[in-house]
């Protein structure tokens, strides 16, 4: 396991985080995640995958009583004795359902993550980051006409990718992805793996999934979270073909989850 | 068979009769409305909306002449919108900060106790409110005022205007409370920029109908405002009210025909705020 990431931009490091003391949602996780890379986190409801992805952008500090505890390294810095709006700048986060800002524009909700934190980027700037941010998610060819338009008038698939764009906008080392196709259509779903694929070039991809063909299709690494506890973390074309965990084997032949 | 038969008829006759309840409660609204538009129309004139309230004199002229009493409620209109406007001045702010104060913190002890004295205060008696400000503004001024009434009125708002914003904002997708700050935007950025914006109709709503149920308020008025035979713009001195007018047509016996055209302006108004309410609340859901 060592030796599986040659290039780490985040690194987990003992890291365990409980909702109730004494008990551990996620037990001790270890792992280094290769930049420029898509890894998926897989495994049965509430084995602890969201709860790891979340612990990443600290989005558990908004809930009182969830304690975080071990080293989490993004770009070499500890990110738990970081600003937490500093740290979610870094990691962008897309969620299980899309979810633009319903009174903003497409315009205004891909320039967000800069007029919410008060970065002030003259009208160039802005035109330039929109056109960027929809064009990588290839969203641009479809909405250059109606940027004024709410963002919720978009269909499912289209709302998802301006999530994105809002994400990537902000050009973060990491997008953390909780299920972000679980509430679309397969069709959609392909597009926006595509999508995934093309994307790792500018940036690390983690993914919280359901959907074990997904990772397969779509993951050049997989981890495998059973009861809180990373149990295997591999290649995912090793992972699939020739797993060396019992459980792993288990939940990828069906027998539990 | 016979068992089926029988629940048929039980079923339509529990159905017949839930249709014939329901339609008797809305049977006062429109047997008020009917009455009031019937004995109040005639005095409405433009007249009605720009003059003052005439006095006895005058009105004991007219009707013994076969006319309608002259003058109108323009004192009255004037007094109430400056009071509602500056029942809304301190009561809007007020109300929503701790609307969202309450809806973000759901399990916090000081929530759950403000919450508590928020309907407290919503079941407290209007006229024990307007005796609190007669204590606590008109006799430190030594003069009833339109400052005085704005006061009692947002007391009465406040509340409903808290627990309004409360359950908008509780309404909402909490993801996209964490959208906003998982783009690294402060708390207050997102507050103020994603979540009032995306609550703004349902908030709005429930200040139109705050408005609509304080527009109506007498005893308050009567131990603040007083009352104001001119149009009073100096919202130091004492000023009048549609509803406070409504109270003296009824105690000079040669107005009464007064009662009922102020009456109508009052229900209209609030028939109307009611249904702009409505039709925002409707055009901003989400």
């Amino acid at each position: 396991m060592e030796n599986l990431v040659e290039d780490a931009i985040l690194r987990l490091k003992n890291v365990s985080i409980s909702y109730t003391p004494g008990k551990n949602a996620v037990d001790n996780v270890t792992a280094d995640i290769q930049k420029n890379s898509i890894t998926s986190i897989m495994g049965p409801s509430g084995c602890g995958k969201t709860t790891l992805l979340r612990a990443i952008n600290r989005m558990h500090e908004l809930y009182p009583g969830i304690v975080t505890s071990g080293e989490i390294l993004l770009a070499g810095k500890d990110i738990l004795k970081m600003d937490p709006t500093e740290v979610r700048r870094m990691a962008g986060m897309v969620f299980q359902r899309p979810n633009p800002f319903p009174t903003m524009s497409i315009y205004d909700n891909v320039i967000s993550g800069y007029t919410l934190n008060g970065i002030k980027k003259n009208n160039n700037e802005k035109d330039e980051i929109v056109e960027t941010s929809l064009r990588n998610v290839n969203l641009w060819d479809e909405v250059k006409d109606s940027l004024t338009k709410k963002g919720t008038f978009l269909s499912g698939g289209q709302q998802q990718r301006l999530c994105i764009a809002r994400a990537l906008a902000l050009k973060p080392d990491i997008l953390l992805m909780d299920e972000p196709t679980s509430a679309l259509d397969p069709i959609t779903t392909t597009y926006i793996e595509d999508l995934l694929v093309e994307l790792k070039n500018n940036v690390t991809i983690l993914i919280v999934t359901h959907n074990m063909s997904q990772s397969a299709r779509i993951s050049d690494f997989s981890m495998f979270m059973y009861l809180g506890e990373l149990v295997e973390y591999e290649r995912t074309q090793k992972m699939f073909t020739n797993p060396s965990d019992k459980r792993t084997e288990a939940y990828l032949t069906g027998r539990i989850g | 068979m016979k068992i089926s038969r029988y629940r048929n008829i039980k079923n339509k006759a529990l159905y017949i009769g839930v249709i014939i309840l329901s339609g008797l409660t809305a049977v006062p609204l429109i047997a008020i409305l009917v009455k009031v538009i019937l004995k109040g129309w005639r005095q409405i004139n433009f007249d009605f909306f720009t003059q003052t309230t005439p006095t006895t004199l005058d009105a004991i002229y007219a009707i013994n002449a076969g006319e309608i009493i002259p003058g109108g409620i323009a004192n009255g209109i004037i007094g109430m919108l400056l009071m509602v406007l500056m029942a809304c001045v301190i009561a809007i702010p007020i109300g929503i900060i701790c609307g969202i104060y309450l809806a973000e913190n759901t399990k916090s002890h000081l929530a759950s106790i403000v919450r508590f004295l928020t309907d407290l205060l919503q079941g407290i008696p209007s006229i024990v409110v307007g005796i609190i400000i007669y204590i606590w503004v008109v006799i430190p001024m030594k003069s009833y005022s339109a400052i005085a009434g704005g006061v009692a009125l947002s007391i009465i708002m406040l509340p409903l205007i808290v627990r309004s914003t409360e359950e908008t904002l509780k309404m909402l997708p909490t993801t996209l409370k964490e959208a906003g700050l998982s783009l690294g935007a402060s708390y207050s950025s997102v507050v103020f920029r994603v979540i009032l914006p995306s609550a703004f109709g349902g908030i709005f709503t429930g200040i139109l109908l705050a408005v609509s149920r304080v527009i109506g308020e007498t005893a308050p008025l009567m131990l603040t405002a007083l009352g104001s035979s001119a149009v009073q713009w100096d919202v130091t001195k004492p000023a009048s009210s549609v509803s406070l007018l409504i109270w003296e047509f009824y105690n000079d016996p040669n107005l009464q025909n007064m009662i009922w055209s102020a009456s109508l302006f009052l229900l209209m108004f609030i028939l109307i705020l009611n249904i702009f309410a409505k039709r925002i609340s409707n055009k901003w859901r989400i």
